[in-house]
């Protein structure tokens, strides 16, 4: 295990596994909502959102020529993407609440249009600019590229998740169970659901710069996903979904680093391993 | 003075059920057109009618959950919506999500809470298993719901329902898929429930002998209200054949 003491020494590794960690955090406790509630493809949706919302960020930062000023707070494209995910979950939200529509379905025009608008906006950023991160990262990630500023980003949005999920959780989890009857006993179902958009948009954001559009999509079903079938009940559900986020975290970026493997698929592939090995060792 | 207040209110009390000109549409469709009745405390009510006649929407209008383009619904003086706490809800039957995680035990705290338990207390797991074992459920309490037969997981839905000790029991359809004897076992447990609590009753059914048999009102309903009184009175072949457009078997019968 030496390795393992010496390998958490380097401060990039020290950003990825607290990066990935806090992630795990958000995505188990938000993931446990999302999959009770059918959304799956919502993980999908939002870190598409977030990547055309960095492409017009990204655009915004050249365009108003900002880059050589160096990385700071303001310039950076989550400015963008941030909004741009949250107005896409609403948008989603609002589709849900006031059509027949299936979800899915809202789900994947916002989808198509987000990667539309990004890839647009990629396209007119002159290749010879230095954004500062790789357009390939932000579709698979670059978790061992963690800076400072990401970092902190995420660990705010863990304490907003974290403290309003808290504060709502046997609201919220009512509701999932049967709107109807949450509903009779006074919990405003509808406005909760837009609270769990809102919150998923917030993750799915700031995460999806560091793990990648595909990693994020995974770590908010995935865990939940092998959780709920080890569960009998939503609260253990939404413990075995962080824990298996953390430990799927934690063995995915060592592996990373020693067998030289890209970081997302790393993980996510443990992931993988851990749903497997649920399904077929689930209690009967 | 005191002597006075008390004659008015015996006089009229506050009736359980008020329902004033309640009128609701779906888009085009009409489906609760000026309803209006009074329940008072103590009933036992069968509200009877044809499938799709606007039984469970007059209930959802009771509870808040619709609100009626005409007309209000009061309980207990308190507009719908108002006074969940006094209200036990035993919802129809429905395709109910099999894959939440949640133990019939959980399900019952939660009619207690008000809220989905993070974590079962030892007092509120007493409680909850009172309540399981009033509807003959004790054994189910460990049990996954998604495990839970239709008549099991009725009996789950009304310990949720009475363990807060309601003033009201609304019940939709609440011997759906229960077996006969089970039927026999929840209309009993209620009335002991009513007799020990003083409580009202509410019930959508499709069972017109159970309705005259138990029932102390009766309401036949098919988008109007068609009849409100006494079970003998109301439950007559004309009242029937006006709202369901054929009276029970005979209609069968005949062909
Ligand atoms: N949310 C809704 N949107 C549109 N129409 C609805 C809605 N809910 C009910 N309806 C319609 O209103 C009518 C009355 O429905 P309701 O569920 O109240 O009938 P019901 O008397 O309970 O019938 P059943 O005996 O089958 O349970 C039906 O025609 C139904 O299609
Ligand atoms: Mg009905």
């Amino acid at each position: 295990m030496d390795g393992f003491f010496e390998i958490l020494g380097f401060a990039f590794m020290q950003r990825a596994l607290a990066a990935g960690l806090l992630v795990a955090l958000m995505s188990g406790l938000l993931g446990t909502f999302v999959v009770q509630r059918r959304l799956s493809f919502l993980g999908d949706g939002l870190a598409h959102a977030a990547f055309g919302g960095m492409g017009i960020g990204a655009l915004a930062v050249v365009t108003f020529g900002v880059l050589d000023a160096g990385g700071g707070w303001l310039r950076h494209p989550l400015w963008v993407a941030l909004p741009f995910a949250l107005l896409t979950a609403l948008g989603i939200a609002y589709v849900r609440d006031r059509t027949d529509l299936s979800s899915d379905t809202a789900i994947g025009v916002f989808f198509a249009v987000s990667v539309a608008l990004g890839v647009l906006a990629f396209s007119r950023i002159p290749p010879d600019v230095n954004l500062g991160f790789n357009v390939m990262d932000l579709l698979f990630g670059s978790i061992l590229a963690v800076r400072a500023t990401e970092l902190t980003a995420i660990a705010v949005a863990a304490v907003v998740v974290v403290a309003t999920l808290g504060s709502v959780w046997g609201r919220l989890a009512y509701a999932t169970f049967d709107d109807e009857l949450a509903r009779t006993d006074g919990v405003r179902a509808r406005r909760l659901e837009y609270l769990l958009f809102v919150l998923a948009a917030i993750v799915v954001a700031v995460s999806a710069v560091v793990v990648g559009i595909v990693l994020m999509a995974a770590y908010l079903v995935i865990p939940a996903a092998a959780a709920r079938l080890w569960s009998r009940s939503l609260a253990g559900m939404s413990a075995r979904a962080v824990a298996i986020g953390m430990t799927t975290t934690l063995v995915g970026v060592v592996a990373s680093f020693y067998l030289d493997a890209p970081t997302g698929s790393a993980i996510i592939l443990t992931q993988a391993a851990v749903f497997v090995a649920a399904v077929v060792l689930r209690r009967r | 003075m005191v002597a006075a207040r008390a004659a008015t209110r015996a006089a009229s009390p506050v009736p359980a059920l008020h329902v004033h000109d309640v009128t609701v549409r779906f888009g085009d469709a009409l489906v609760l057109d000026g309803v209006r009745f009074d329940l008072d405390p103590g009933h036992f009510l069968a509200i009877v009618g044809p499938n799709g006649a606007g039984k469970s929407t007059l209930v959802k209008v009771a509870l808040g959950l619709i609100t009626p383009q005409r007309g209000h619904a009061a309980i207990f003086g308190h507009d719908a919506g108002d006074a969940p706490e006094r209200i036990g809800y035993v919802p129809q039957l429905k395709t109910f999500d099999r894959t939440f995680p949640a133990t019939a035990v959980e399900l019952v705290v939660s009619g207690i809470r008000r809220n989905w338990p993070v974590r079962v207390g030892q007092a509120e797991r007493a409680r909850a298993m009172a309540a399981l074992g009033d509807v003959g459920a004790e054994a189910l309490a460990d049990r996954s719901l998604a495990r839970l037969s239709g008549g099991e997981l009725q009996r789950a839905f009304l310990a949720r329902a009475l363990v807060r000790e309601p003033d009201l029991v609304l019940l939709d359809e609440p011997a759906t898929g229960v077996d006969f004897l089970a039927e026999h076992d929840l209309y009993d447990l209620l009335e002991r429930y009513q007799a020990r609590r003083g409580a009202t009753v509410a019930m959508v059914t499709h069972d017109l002998a159970a309705a005259r048999f138990h029932a102390s009102r009766v309401l036949v309903l098919n988008r109007r209200l068609h009849g409100y009184g006494l079970p003998e009175d109301v439950l007559c072949d004309a009242c029937l054949q006006e709202a369901f457009g054929h009276v029970g078997h005979r209609h069968a019968v005949a062909l």
